[in-house]
């Protein structure tokens, strides 16, 4: 890995140059939330100053520049009883996503080992992930965040380059020549023993800033040993199965896929569309029978999977811990309560 | 040095070893065309669907215990059983039940219809594991469907087998698919017992559960036939939980029986997560388990 370090007023002259030329996808501010607090998204920027690079998690994850809500498999052109089908991919052009938290990318990195490194890669997701940029950014952990606790904390690949910044100055990681040939449209410097150690006192400060914590030792047994434990159902009659967890999720990929006939018969479309497990019909079959008809059932296969299953496939769960689903669930559930609750120290005891 | 990106094209960077790592084929279906429409009961039509392209037809081959993805564009996609001889490349046989949009639509096409297939998927039941054993092919109603395949099998290579039974329920004599093959398959020394759970005026076998023939063919034979007999089981969660437990009961290795699981697909491919059972894909790890899977499955059955 090669580090540099650089005047903070570099960056700006680094995103004109580079968004000058390329489409470029940074948070921002989106509004104000009902105790005044900003709101963060990510939106395309062509103005340096929109950027906040102190945002804190934004409401929903960067996941529609790779994973659509929306987004056409195939089209068809249909001429009486003969149709001909085409695929695309949905990406025209690569881009650059300015400012990307550890646990965003560690969530990019996650859906990587089942998207594009397993059985039957997925080229909707490979074609958006190759053309992505990535610029990651060093955060200020907030009191939903317990990514420290599953191993999210920092990124080690996954990026292009990563910021750091040392109050002064900026450290940046470069993994990726073309993040190197970038950086040398601006002036940097080869970090000297003095930047190492105030890295190093930095990331020290900000590990001491983690308040949420959940205990992941033997999890992936004890969701095993606990399937069928009241608490599940405890949580289930809280949920409200309205899917917003899936949604503002990182790292959930659930699908389904519809065929529609465009209105003027000469077209139809096949659409995936993102899917959330907590709703109701998830796992349900044409004759009606459904495999998951309570609420408990199916919150309960979301932990299983994220933190059972995942972790049996690819020895780390599928939590990056980011808090996004506890923060915007209507019900209050959060990841740390229920697995604290599922390990029998919850609130519910 | 030009601060732009450059494109990145996936498909032309790919150097896939297998079909299964060709990032190509996520999407890619064989045109194949319907050129036989036969109705076998008021819900259930068999199709004969052969791969149009020459080449493409030799390629595709497939393992007793498989599925397809069948596509009609603009109506629907759904996974079906492959319900004929994987001897015959190229061509498969679905009969399928109508109950929703795609597959209510299919009885309506006329033969010569183009559709859409992808795969085969899946896991398939280990005929050749079985050779030198007794097998029992074990189906409650539409579950025939699935072990036409294993069957053909069965048939095409008699002489590899010890005793084979085929044990057949369903609701009503109506519901009794494939009636004209019975006979050819009793030639070929295979035993037969059809049940249904209620006659009507022409039925004249047995009434009852599945149970009833299968403890007449299991009861008083020893340990050896035990431990040398594979069971194959397809039908709905209820009945092979019944089944399963009575050959569990008569000691019938947990490893040899093997069942198929239905679950809600979208994608075949281990990508939408429907199938899931507790952790586990059921496009591919299954749909075909070995029982003793099954059993540490959470919320397989
Ligand atoms: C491995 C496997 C093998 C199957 N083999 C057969 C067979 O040989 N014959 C047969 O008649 N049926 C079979 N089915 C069931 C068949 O897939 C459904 O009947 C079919 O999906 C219904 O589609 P539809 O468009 O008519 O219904 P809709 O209700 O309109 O379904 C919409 C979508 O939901 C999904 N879906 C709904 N029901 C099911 C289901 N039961 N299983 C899987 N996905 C479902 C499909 O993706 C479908 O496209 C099999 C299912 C599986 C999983
Ligand atoms: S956001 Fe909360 S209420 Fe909504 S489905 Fe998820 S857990 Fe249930
Ligand atoms: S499950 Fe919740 S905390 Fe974990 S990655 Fe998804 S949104 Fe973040
Ligand atoms: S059918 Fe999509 S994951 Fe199994």
């Amino acid at each position: 890995m090669i580090f540099r370090v650089f005047e903070k007023e570099e960056l700006k002259q680094l995103f004109d140059i580079l968004s000058d030329h390329n489409r470029v996808v940074a948070p921002v501010e989106a509004g104000r939330d009902g105790s005044g607090r900003p709101v963060y998204a990510f939106s395309d920027v062509r103005e340096f100053n929109d950027i906040r690079l102190n945002h804190t998690v934004t409401k929903l994850p960067a996941k529609r520049y790779f994973l659509p809500f929306k987004e056409d498999l195939a089209t068809f052109t249909i001429e009486n009883d003969n149709w001909h089908k085409s695929i695309a991919y949905n990406i025209e052009q690569p881009f650059i996503l300015f400012g990307l938290h550890p646990c965003d990318i560690n969530a990019l990195n996650k859906l990587d080992k089942v998207l594009l490194h397993s059985v039957y890669p997925m080229p909707y997701y490979a074609a958006k992930r190759k053309n992505m940029f990535i610029i990651g950014f060093d955060c200020i952990p907030q009191p939903y965040c317990f990514c420290r606790s599953m191993g999210a904390d920092t990124a080690l690949h996954g990026f292009d380059m990563f910021i750091t910044d040392l109050g002064a100055r900026y450290f940046v990681e470069i993994l990726t020549d073309t993040a190197y040939n970038f950086l040398r449209h601006i002036r940097t410097e080869e970090p000297g023993e003095d930047d190492h150690i105030l890295y190093m006192k930095v990331v020290a400060e900000r590990n001491e800033k983690f308040t949420a914590h959940v205990d992941t030792t033997d999890l992936a047994k004890i969701l095993d040993m606990e399937f069928q434990s009241d608490v599940w159902k405890y949580w289930g009659d809280r949920c409200l199965a309205c899917g917003t967890c899936a949604n503002v999720c990182p790292t959930c990929y659930c699908y389904g896929v519809e065929e529609t006939v465009d209105i003027d018969l000469k077209g139809a479309r096949k659409t995936k569309m993102l899917y959330s497990c907590n709703v109701m019909d998830f796992a349900e079959v044409a004759g009606g029978h459904n495999f998951r008809p309570e609420r408990h059932t199916r919150l309960k296969y979301r932990y299983y999977h994220k933190h059972r299953g995942f972790v049996e496939a690819f020895e780390e769960s599928l939590c990056v811990g980011c808090g996004r689903c506890g923060e915007s669930c209507l019900a209050d559930i959060t990841v740390p309560e229920v697995i604290a609750s599922v390990r029998g120290s919850g609130r519910n005891e | 040095m030009n601060p732009e990106l450059r494109f990145t094209d996936v498909v032309a960077q790919a150097r896939p070893q297998k079909r299964k790592d060709d990032i190509r084929n996520f999407e890619y279906s064989y045109r194949a065309e319907i050129t036989s429409i036969y109705p076998l009961t008021d819900k259930e039509t068999l199709y004969r669907i052969q791969i149009v392209d020459p080449d493409e037809r030799r390629r595709f081959s497939f393992v007793p215990g498989q599925f397809i993805m069948l596509e009609m564009p603009g109506i629907d996609e759904a996974p079906f059983s492959i319900s004929s001889s994987a001897s015959i490349r190229g061509e498969v046989e679905l009969c399928i039940r109508s109950v929703g949009n795609l597959t209510n639509f299919l009885p309506r096409v006329r033969r010569g219809t183009h559709v859409g297939i992808r795969g085969p998927f899946g896991t398939g039941f280990p005929m050749q594991q079985m050779h030198g054993q007794n097998v029992l092919l074990i189906a409650g109603g539409l579950g025939l469907v699935p072990l036409r395949s294993p069957i053909a099998y069965v048939l095409e290579n008699r002489s590899h087998f010890r005793d084979v039974n085929i044990v057949y329920g369903t609701k009503s004599p109506a519901q009794l698919l494939f009636t004209y093959q019975y006979e050819m398959w009793r030639k070929d020394d295979i035993d037969m017992d059809i049940i249904v759970e209620k006659a009507d005026q022409s039925w004249k076998g047995p009434v009852g559960l599945i149970t009833d023939p299968l403890k007449d063919i299991l009861s008083g034979r020893d340990t050896e036939f035990y431990y040398n007999t594979y069971a194959i089981v397809c039908g709905p969660p209820v009945m092979f939980k019944f089944v399963c437990n009575m050959l569990n009961e008569f000691h019938i290795p947990m490893q040899k029986m093997f069942v198929s699981l239905e679950r809600r697909m979208h994608c075949g491919m281990g990508k939408c997560c429907r199938c899931n059972v507790g952790s586990t894909y059921t496009c591919l790890t299954g749909p075909v388990f070995d029982y003793w899977t099954v059993m540490n499955l959470k919320e397989a059955i």
